[in-house]
């Protein structure tokens, strides 16, 4: 299966100091010395030597997955919600091609992480070897750097320069191939010392800031201005708690309504009233009218995402712009904006709040007038026909989850898979603090959500971890119940069951003539089944009358549950933009009244 | 309320970039203009500075005002990549490239081919009795202006380096390491 020049076993039970560690042992001391605590991974031929020393040690707890690309994700997840690296250890050849995935959504939300790869013996680099791979080749473009480790003397500084590759700036994957002969073979701990690149980081880091003109200037156009909004994403998340904590008090003292991205939901409470609720394709009818209405837009931590933006030429048309980012690259990318913010969010709040001082908050009584009656067409409002025999909307059933989700007083963190139950668990699903909502945003990987769980319940033993999923996404990754299963993973897993990959469904219906061209979850499994077949616990709702029961018994036990919600099949998330149009040609659903809106004729035409 | 008057004019630019010079470092940058869609119209690269280790990579490329910032602001993201220095916009440069062309001609058309090398300066690297190399250095537009007139003259191979380029006057945008002395990190 694998080369089997391994060291012989008598090397290693030879006491261990820094003359005489190999590879694989340098590897796990520094990791150590970084405060890495646990690796999601997979073993194979190429990394037998890191699993080896593994088995040695008991500073780093290794999470074994069942497939790559979900190591990936539950380490994006542990990330996300500790503010640490996530560390991912991995075979070569399928074990780094399955990989690729986790690693490109890392990239698209900015999130750290490190990925060690095996690799084939140096010598048989390029000869077509079993389970060769050319992974810094593939994986050039799905990390925000890589590195092939070709002499033992580069193993240790490689591996501090990645995790600072991974954390500075704008965070992301970094991957480190590992040829078998590094790890088998003699490495130096040589002692920590920056690398001259990361030297050169520091410097870039440091020069980093916006320039106090620039926050003079926004602060006179903060002071000015009559339709103020913050536009907030996921870099105020990436910044850390504080920065969350900023935003809050400079919101507070300028009285400027907010809005969110999907990436930064958490970083303002969704249940304030100064917050609008998420912008873009299946935003808040008000976040997106008061995006396109607003004379001062200050973008904090985002990335104008085309779907934020809708059609760019009519975003936010009369809006003097302000764009606060960590990477420049991002600044003036998609929408020309009048004062750039380089550097963290964080810092840059802090600079503003410096800069607003004791400024009375300015009389916006108008725009928020205006902003009440987009407000009142409610945009996400629904109605639940309640007799106990009706079907459940999937809307209801977030609501309720997240009700009752509150009586039970619970640090709750929650991870999504990708399309409708996404949508509907960001608009209906709501967060007072920032880390507790893990999702695939840039990527929209199907099948994030349960890996993520799992991510996040290894971080958070003790907090409640619910992936609100689909039945089709679920299904992408539903290996990990494995995973679930032999580390005693209290995961809820909450499955919007509506038989349909339902935003493909959607798509059909609104823009191909409902032919409903394979998207129909056929042959699906009982989930309640499969739930014991893999010695969790399985439950079904299949009408108004059993939800609150169904979502109490789950909250309530102590193991894995999955929680089979079966839900209207027809239903669309609403309100959406139409790829292409603006934001003010938003489509209402069944439930509201688009006169009140004041929305175009034109828009609702669009589709 | 930005300006998106100008927006729309596609404009050339020569971009330099000083790059550790490690396996895989080009592919970084060729792969960040494919990935990206952004043009590559030429690229030269070459060691310039061997104790630091570095290249720099000269690209030819165009796209409009905003292209261009990205195609900088995504080049100063690469890990390896030291500086990046967008020559068209910093004032004054050189910008030269050398071609080298073969002429398969004989009678009245070698002549005159001959005749035309040495009005544009081009030296005769290789002559046989029925061809002959010219090593011809200058801007872009000359050497196209060369291959223009050769054309009809027995033109059947030619070679180019792409453009190297360095700014006019003492400025220097990333210093390199000639002297031990000098030595930076």
């Amino acid at each position: 299966m694998t080369d089997l020049a391994a060291p012989k076993a008598d090397e290693h039970t030879k006491e261990l100091n820094t003359e005489t560690l190999n590879g694989a042992e340098v590897l796990l001391r520094v990791l150590s010395e970084l405060g890495v605590e646990v690796v999601f991974g997979y073993p194979g031929g190429a990394v037998l030597p890191i699993y080896d020393a593994l088995f040695k040690q008991d500073h780093i707890r290794h999470i074994l997955v069942r497939h790559e690309q979900a190591a990936v994700h539950a380490a994006e997840a542990y990330a996300r919600s500790t503010g640490k690296t996530g560390v991912v250890l991995v075979t070569s050849g399928p074990g780094a091609t399955n990989a690729v995935t986790g690693l490109v959504d890392a990239l698209m939300d900015s999130i750290p992480l490190v990925c060690l790869s095996g690799q084939v013996p140096t010598k048989l680099i390029g000869n077509d070897a079993f389970q060769e791979a050319d992974t810094t080749g593939i994986t050039r473009p799905a990390t925000k750097h890589n590195y092939l480790v070709r002499t033992p003397e580069t193993l240790a500084p490689t591996v501090r320069e990645a995790f600072a590759v991974a954390q500075g700036g704008r965070p992301g994957p970094v991957l480190i191939d590992l040829p078998k002969d590094i790890t088998v073979g003699k490495a130096p701990l040589a002692p920590a010392m920056p690398t001259p690149a990361m030297k050169r980081l520091q410097k870039v880091a440091a020069q980093n800031r916006p320039t106090q003109d620039a926050i003079a200037r926004t602060l006179e156009a903060m002071k000015t201005a009559k339709k103020p909004l913050f536009y907030t994403g996921g870099g105020i998340i990436n910044s850390g708690p504080h920065a969350a904590e900023l935003l809050r008090t400079l919101a507070r003292k300028t009285g400027f309504p907010v809005t969110s991205t999907l990436m930064g939901l958490g970083a303002f409470p969704s249940p304030d009233p100064q917050f609008l609720g998420m912008l873009g394709m299946h935003g808040a009818v008000e976040a997106n009218m008061a995006t396109h209405g607003c004379d001062l837009l200050i973008a904090l931590g985002v990335r104008f995402d085309d779907r934020v933006t809708g059609r760019v030429d009519a975003f936010s048309p009369n809006s003097f712009k302000v764009h606060a980012d960590i990477d420049p690259s991002q600044i003036d990318k998609i929408i020309p904006v009048d004062i750039r913010l380089e550097g963290d969010v964080g810092e840059t709040l802090e600079a503003l709040l410096a800069g607003w001082g004791e400024t009375e908050t300015p009389d916006l009584t108008p725009w928020w007038n205006q902003i009440a009656s987009w407000r009142s067409v409610d945009g996400f409002g629904f109605t639940q026909d309640m007799a106990p025999e009706a079907v459940i909307r999937p809307q209801y059933a977030i609501q309720r989850l997240y009700e009752l989700v509150k009586e039970s007083g619970r640090d709750t963190f929650v991870s999504t898979e990708v399309g409708q139950h996404q949508m509907w668990a960001a608009q209906h699903f709501q967060f007072d603090k920032p880390n507790r909502w893990l999702t695939s945003g840039g990527l929209g990987t199907m099948g994030y959500g349960l890996p993520a769980a799992v991510g996040a319940q290894v971080a958070h033993p003790d907090a409640l971890v619910i992936d609100i999923a689909g039945e089709a996404s679920t299904l992408m990754n539903i290996q990990e119940l494995g995973t679930i299963a032999q580390y005693r993973l209290p995961v809820k897993i909450f499955i919007l069951n509506n038989r349909y990959m339902g935003m493909v469904r959607q798509w059909q219906e609104l823009l191909h003539g409902s032919r409903y061209s394979q998207s129909y979850s056929e042959a699906l499994p009982d989930f309640v089944k499969l739930a014991e077949s893999f010695h969790g616990t399985g439950m079904r709702a299949t009408n108004v009358g059993e939800l609150d029961k169904v979502i109490r018994d789950m909250l309530a036990h102590d193991g894995p549950v999955i929680a089979d919600i079966c839900v209207a099949e027809g239903e669309n998330c609403y309100p959406m933009i139409p790829s292409g149009a603006a934001h003010n040609q938003m489509l209402l659903g069944p439930d509201q009244d688009s006169a009140a809106a004041g929305l175009t004729e034109e828009g609702m035409m669009l589709v | 309320m930005s300006d998106t008057a100008s927006t729309d004019i596609i404009q050339n630019s020569v971009i330099s970039v000083l790059i550790e010079n490690e396996s895989g470092a080009l592919a970084r940058v060729v792969g960040l203009f494919s990935g990206r869609g952004y043009n590559i119209s030429s690229l030269t690269v070459a060691q310039v500075d061997e104790r630091q280790g570095l290249s720099r990579i000269t690209v030819l490329t165009s796209g409009t005002p905003m292209v261009i910032q990205q195609i900088k602001a995504q080049l100063k993201r690469l890990v390896p990549v030291h500086a990046v220095s967008d020559l068209t916009e910093e004032g004054a440069f050189v910008g030269r490239e050398l071609a080298l062309v073969k002429i398969v001609s004989s009678g009245e058309d070698r002549t005159e081919a001959l005749r035309i090398a040495e009005s544009f300066r081009a030296r005769r690297v290789d002559s046989t009795a029925t061809s002959f190399v010219f090593e011809l250095t200058g801007a872009p537009e000359k050497i196209d202006a060369f291959i223009e007139l050769m054309r009809n003259l027995g033109l059947a191979d030619i070679s180019r380096t792409g453009i190297a380029a360095i700014a006019r006057g003492p400025e220097v945008f990333a210093p390199l390491v000639f002297h031990p002395s000098e030595e930076t990190v």
